[in-house]
């Protein structure tokens, strides 16, 4: 059963993951990928991940997604019908990434991986929160002054010349 | 789904297709968006080994890393981005490939 559900979700983040990038109609892609960014949450869920996959939930869906649609709303025309847009190159772009997929997955069946097994936590959260006060405070530090370097910027660049 | 090989065979898939819409497409919001996916696959791969080596949470900081640096990439690009659509009138990368003009 569980087994059915992975392989459901990997089924419908792949699949929508394609629709993102072949489909011609911009708005479409940007609600395809709001599957593909719930699909990923729920491999988070398989792999244990119960924090990371609600931040991911959080931040993508509800972050990047809506400022990826509020993008193509403010950069289209949507009465004269331009969201539309077409790919270029899809021969040359297409036979690139299928032999660099190939190269990958002949690299992840050949590569001996080293396992070492674990039982599942409780939850997860306790123990990020530990490890991001202790042994990652300084990254925790300039990522939290990149979000603010990056807010400035961004409202500084859209806030346009007066 | 108890094996690595399968998550890192759904990562390699997602990355290859976000690069292949990173490489094809000509709207900027839509390279965005490939560039989204590329940085999913990364971080299925950070929680697929962390889990796999002994459930080790290293992995999951990283990945948390990796989404804030996703999102303010998003703002930024998003804000350039409809900088050059008030300048150009256009998000055609090939079109907008002068800084000034």
């Amino acid at each position: 059963m569980a087994d059915l559900v992975f392989w459901i979700i990997a089924a419908v983040t792949i699949m929508s993951a394609a629709f993102v990038v072949l489909n011609n109609q911009l708005i479409y892609s940007a609600v395809a990928l709001l599957f593909t960014l719930f699909g990923v949450a729920g491999l988070y869920v398989f792999l244990w991940a119960d924090f990371i996959a609600g931040i991911q939930i959080l931040v993508y869906v509800g972050g990047i997604l809506v400022l990826v649609i509020f993008g193509i709303m403010l950069t289209n025309k949507i009465k004269s019908v331009r969201i539309s847009h077409k790919s270029m190159q899809q021969g040359v772009g297409g036979v690139v990434t299928f032999w660099f997929f190939i190269f990958l997955f002949i690299a992840l069946t050949k590569a001996p991986w080293a396992f070492s097994d674990a039982v599942e936590p409780v939850g997860t959260v306790r123990e990020i929160g530990v490890l991001l006060l202790t042994d990652f405070l300084l990254p925790f530090e300039i990522i939290s002054l990149l979000l603010l370097g990056a807010l400035i910027g961004a409202a500084v660049l859209s806030r346009g010349e007066s | 789904m108890d094996s690595i090989n399968s998550y890192l065979f759904i990562s390699s898939m997602l990355f290859c297709l976000g690069l292949f819409g990173v490489i094809t497409r000509r709207n900027a919001i839509a390279v965005l968006m490939g560039v989204e996916l590329i940085l999913n696959a990364a971080n299925i791969n950070f929680v697929a080994f962390s889990k796999f080596n002994g459930m080790n949470i290293d992995g999951h900081i990283f990945s948390l890393m990796v989404i804030v640096l996703a999102a303010a990439e998003a703002a930024v690009a998003l804000a350039i981005i409809i900088n050059i659509y008030n300048n150009m009138n256009t998000i055609n990368i090939d079109d907008a490939a002068e800084l000034k003009r």
